[in-house]
């Protein structure tokens, strides 16, 4: 019988272990740290925001954020895990823990933010949903899309916000919905839809990965808000505020001029009160968020600021070429403004 | 070596008891299992609360607010999860039975066709079992759909059958039936047609147990189907107006339109278990002792009048247990609907609602409920249907 | 004296043998048969040339762009550039060696289990299930003086060989314990095990993969995880090992009651007589179900797909959503179904021959 209660003997540690693990509770920092990465949720698949390249890497908005998060914790922007979630997964995984944070170009609502259990840490692009349709359709006002066939993805605000723009306008549709964009896409495609809706930034994404982009148009009415954003589990304000601020040094770096090229020698040189605080020259404000007191530096060497970031990836200096608008920083006529350090 | 059980105490230690151990065993069994389920619930319950999830079935009663491009019955924006739940469990049940349906019959042809004297005919079965049960069902409903359907042209160009049947990549459409003036008349006819052939039926079997001889039932039966709904249609007009569809605006309107989610899906369920239950059914019939068959044509019965009535009956106890297990994986099977947008139970219901919602436990349960209930369900009919054929031994 | 010689024998008559009569009986034995042969031979007609004709004859074979494949056929320039991601996934280039090595480890491996004649295989059989795991396991994952290539990096026909390796192996021990449990004596543990598997046959393989890979850590305490192929492995078997259970039931049912006395009488324990006496003989009546479950096995690693690991369907689906692709669905679904098929259908084949070799007569 020594098997035996060396089972139970087993099976009381487990459960002893389980029972103590409780105590500890709300410590995503502790648990992150003792890992050693950040787990981060991204998209399976969006140009611009979270895609992998050809070798397996992420690329993307929400993935630097993610590899920022990393930056703040650890000093070093690598040590985050990827997993790719479909819309349908993304809260489940978050509520039960698969990922410490959720980067994957989510929409800010009440409901997500309330009943869920989520806390939306900001904002990282202020999207509005629109419409992408083949030119041959001869549309150009998604008011002329009485009767039409619309894709779109599971799980998302926008299957939400197209009903309630069909039904405010009286028209009719019919919903065609799929798990990835990359199917819609590719429905979109072959003519199974004629019109294929989804957030703006998302839609030239796609275009871009149509066979011959030049053929569709996206339509110039934006039916909604969509303020996309990372999320973290409710009841641990302590990493809600790490991933929060993380976000809101990359706004401020921007706005203070600093950016991952001279954010070094700026840290040493600066004489302006707000840069030295944020960059950890004067005062220590990374303690408070119990992170390593170069912290921001960090962020900005290894990332880039908010202005870097968004160049890079969905700007200028990438193949989407959006413009700014409503993401231009708050003295710019945009809506990026992050609080102070200090 | 004493028989332990007759003196459970000689050994004097309790343990070397089997009827002490067998409890012993079991006991601690049963406790280890309801162990792990405490902590599990445990640790849910407390997860949830430390997160702040909403848990309980409220939502069922919520307005749902999105469109979906298949339900069975009305179904509007404003109305609650709960509806949405039974219109994803209805297209399941749909595309289940359908595919069901037409697995049986292709089954069974194929099963019969392995079999066949003709060699050709023999080794294009054999082929098409081979082929078809060794792919993945997902890869086959990704082919279909993704490659076939899809590659439909679109509803300007679609491909029309004497204009009233059409083909695109937005689906199958065909024209709908609605009420007509000849509508009751004819129906009153069919019924009358129907009770006509049951009538033949039985008489005709009564008359060949009485005297041998045979009565043409298929004929007869055939001339009454056509013969009383005819004199109807010629009589009273047409039953049914019908609404053929036309290209308008996007699409086409009018008509009855099959969703190319549900062709592709469908096609594909109903090829690929087709090829077991055509494995199944030739065992069935190989099972069939060769006395049997020799025994009928020693009686003078023609091939097809052997298959019918010796060879089937018999064949049928052994294919039914195994064609159970494959309806069931059949419904299984078409919750791989997810992966090109039919709206399924697991689709909708564990996918947009369980994402709108939040309340993947709930969600979750209800759905594995879902197919756990129907799984069980068929394998009661089907265990009562065995019962009755089996073989009633004198 | 005369000689009497035999004249050599007359051949038999026309309408027997040769190509002819063969033909005349398989093919046109009666008007039904001929319309038959016809529909089928048109059928033929109907599929076989555009398939040939889109797969080889108008296939473009040579090249490294889309813009190679000019023909009206299949692209297979596709195929050959995307190979190794199909093969391999994410896996680092550099270390692809080390996978190729695990499978000729593997084929190296198992290859004398295969010979007919072989001392103590039993034992080497075991060893090998033993070791090779744990070597596989160090080749691929790392560690030990080996780059370290995380899970999440593992992918296509590796990852979906992985799967369906370990799925396997750990269903048949699982699945045979679970046959047993089921027709036990002890109330309690009967039940268990028919709940266990009456459940897992129950629900679709999707919605427990679903479960396991985003709701796992739900009902664990915070800060307990486990990897998510090891979570997806562990669902493969525990729904491949319900259905081995019900296949190895009935070849238990089918051992008569007299063995089981007879194994009782020699004063054999209930592992024992099992291990020795029931088990050996139920097996060899049910390979047939068990490899068909294996298959079965082999063919839902592909519904990994829904939990996002890069199976080799999955490697496929996303090479063809590449803006420089597109267009390449059948190519690569055509591919993906191929090895499948091979796959597949070689373990089917080989089944039928282990029948016949352990094929000992004693069939009623």
């Amino acid at each position: 019988m020594k098997m035996v209660r060396s089972t139970l003997a087993v099976l009381t540690a487990a459960i002893a272990l389980g029972v103590s693990s409780f105590a500890q509770a709300g410590a995503t920092l502790d648990a992150v740290k003792k890992k050693g990465f950040v787990q981060c949720g991204i998209s399976d698949g969006l140009p611009g925001f979270s895609y992998a390249d050809g070798k397996g890497n992420y690329l993307g908005i929400d993935v630097d954020v993610c590899r920022a998060v990393a930056a703040a914790v650890f000093g070093d922007a690598s040590k985050v895990k990827f997993s790719p979630l479909t819309a349908k997964e993304r809260f489940t995984a978050l509520q039960s823990g698969e990922v410490d944070v959720l980067s994957r170009n989510t929409t800010w609502t009440s409901s997500r933010d309330a009943a869920m259990g989520l806390n939306f840490t900001g904002v990282t692009y202020y999207d509005g949903q629109g419409f992408l349709v083949n030119k041959k359709l001869g549309v150009s006002s998604a008011k002329e899309l009485d009767g039409a066939t619309v894709c779109i993805q599971a799980g998302t605000t926008t299957e939400l916000n197209l009903s309630d723009y069909f039904r405010a306008n009286g028209m009719k549709y019919t919903p065609i919905t799929y798990d990835t964009s990359d199917e819609s896409a590719k429905s979109l495609e072959a003519g199974r839809c004629d019109v294929l809706t989804s957030d703006q930034s998302q839609l030239y994404a796609q275009r871009i990965k149509l066979a011959s982009p030049d053929d569709y148009v996206v339509l110039p009415e934006v039916i909604s808000k969509e303020p996309l954003g990372p999320a973290v589990r409710q009841g641990d304000e302590e990493w809600f505020d790490i991933v929060r601020w993380t976000l809101f040094a990359m706004v401020n770096a921007e706005e203070l001029g600093v950016d991952s090229k001279n954010v070094e020698e700026t840290a040493k040189t600066t004489k302006n009160p707000d840069v030295a605080r944020l960059l950890g020259a004067e005062g220590d404000f990374g303690k408070d968020l119990k992170l390593p007191k170069d912290w921001a530096v960090q962020i900005v060497k290894q990332v880039g600021n908010y202005g870097e970031v968004f160049d890079r990836n969905v700007g200028a200096g990438s193949e989407l070429k959006i413009e700014r608008g409503l993401n231009a920083l708050w003295n710019k006529g945009g809506l990026q403004y992050a609080p102070p350090v200090r | 070596m004493q028989t332990t059980a007759n003196a459970p105490r000689s050994r004097g230690s309790v343990w070397t008891d089997p009827r002490v151990r067998a409890w012993a065993f079991q006991i601690i069994a049963v406790a280890a299992i309801v162990a792990f389920g405490w902590f599990l619930f445990h640790n849910t319950q407390v997860n949830l609360e430390r997160r702040g999830i909403v848990s309980g079935f409220e939502f069922l009663g919520q307005s749902a607010g999105f469109g979906i491009s298949q339900h069975l019955i009305d179904y509007s924006e404003s109305d609650t999860y709960g509806r949405v739940f039974v219109i994803g469990l209805l297209n399941t049940l749909l595309v289940s039975v359908i595919g069901i349906i037409l697995a049986t019959i292709l089954g069974f042809i194929l099963g019969v066709a392995r079999l066949s004297p003709n060699w050709l005919i023999r080794k294009l079965a054999t082929v098409y079992i081979e082929v078809f049960r060794n792919i993945p069902p997902l890869l086959q409903i990704f082919f279909w759909y993704f490659a076939v359907m899809l590659s439909m042209p679109g509803p300007r160009q679609s491909l029309g059958l004497w204009d009233t049947f059409f083909i695109n990549s937005r689906g199958l459409y065909m024209p709908s039936p609605s009420m007509a003036e000849g509508f009751w008349p004819f129906l009153i006819a069919v019924l009358l047609a129907i009770a006509g052939i049951v009538v033949v039926y039985r008489r005709a079997k009564a008359h060949q147990e009485a005297t041998g001889e045979r009565f043409p039932v298929l004929l007869t039966s055939i001339a009454l189907l056509l013969v009383l709904p005819g004199a109807s249609l010629l009589v009273f007009g047409t039953p049914f107006h019908w609404d053929v569809p036309q290209l308008a605006g996007f699409n086409f309107r009018g008509g009855w339109v099959v969703i190319p989610e549900l062709v592709a899906l469908m096609l594909a369920l109903s090829i690929y278990t087709a090829a077991f239950i055509g494995e199944t059914v030739r065992s069935g019939i190989q099972a069939v002792s060769h006395g049997q068959t020799e025994a009928a044509y020693s009686l003078g019965l023609r091939p097809g009048l052997t298959l019918r009535l010796v060879v089937v009956p018999q064949a049928l106890r052994v294919i039914v247990p195994p064609l159970t297990s494959q309806y069931l994986n059949l419904t299984k099977n078409s919750s791989l609907a997810a992966g090109i947008g039919y709206p399924d139970m697991v689709s909708l219901f564990a996918g947009t609602v369980l994402n709108q919602t939040g309340q993947a436990i709930e969600v979750m349960a209800v759905t594995m409920s879902v197919y756990l209930a129907i799984s069980i369900s068929i394998s009661i009919l089907m265990n009562w249907y065995n019962k009755r054929i089996a073989l009633v031994e004198r | 004296m005369t000689t009497h010689s035999f004249k050599p024998d007359l051949p038999p008559p026309r309408t027997v043998v040769g190509p002819w009569a063969w033909l005349r009986d398989n093919l046109f034995a009666s008007p039904l048969h001929v319309l038959l042969t016809l529909l089928a031979l048109y059928l033929l007609w109907l599929i076989v040339p555009p398939i040939v004709s889109w797969a080889f004859l108008e296939a473009d074979w040579v090249g490294t762009s889309r813009a190679d494949c000019t023909g009206e056929g299949a692209c297979w320039v596709f195929i050959k550039e995307r190979f190794g991601q199909f093969i391999y996934g994410f896996y680092p280039q550099d270390q692809r060696w080390r996978v190729d090595l695990a499978v000729w480890v593997a084929i190296l491996g198992a290859g004398p289990l295969f010979l007919r004649k072989m001392p103590h295989k039993a034992w080497y059989g075991i060893g090998f299930l033993v070791i090779f795991p744990l070597v596989a396991f160090w080749l691929l994952h790392g560690g030990l003086g080996l780059e370290e290539v995380p899970t999440s990096r593992w992918g296509g026909l590796m990852l979906t060989l992985v799967i369906g390796y370990v799925g396997i192996t750990g269903a048949l021990p699982l699945g045979i314990l679970l046959a047993l449990g089921r027709r036990s004596d002890l109330p309690a543990i009967k039940v268990i095990c028919v709940t266990f598997i009456e459940f897992w046959r129950g629900v679709p393989l999707i919605t427990v993969l679903f479960m396991s890979s985003v709701m796992l850590p739900l009902f664990l305490p915070e800060g307990m995880n486990l990897d998510k192929l090891l979570r997806a492995l562990i669902m493969v078997i525990f729904f491949e090992a319900a259905y081995i259970a019900e296949v190895v039931r009935g070849g238990l049912q089918a051992i008569p009651k007299g063995q089981y006395e007879a194994a009782a009488a020699m004063g054999l324990g209930y592992w024992r007589s099992m291990g020795l006496v029931i088990l050996p003989q139920a097996l060899k009546l049910v390979i047939p179900g068990i490899v068909n479950t294996f298959i079965a096995l082999f063919k839902d690693t592909s519904l990994v797909i829904i939990i996002g690991l890069f199976d080799l369907l999955n490697s496929i689906k996303q090479a063809t959503t590449d803006p420089r692709w597109l267009g390449m669905a059948t190519e690569g679904y055509v591919f993906a179904a191929l090895l499948f098929w091979i796959f597949c259908f070689g373990m089917s084949r080989y089944s039928m021959h282990l029948e016949r070799r352990l094929d000992t007569g004693h069939k009623r």
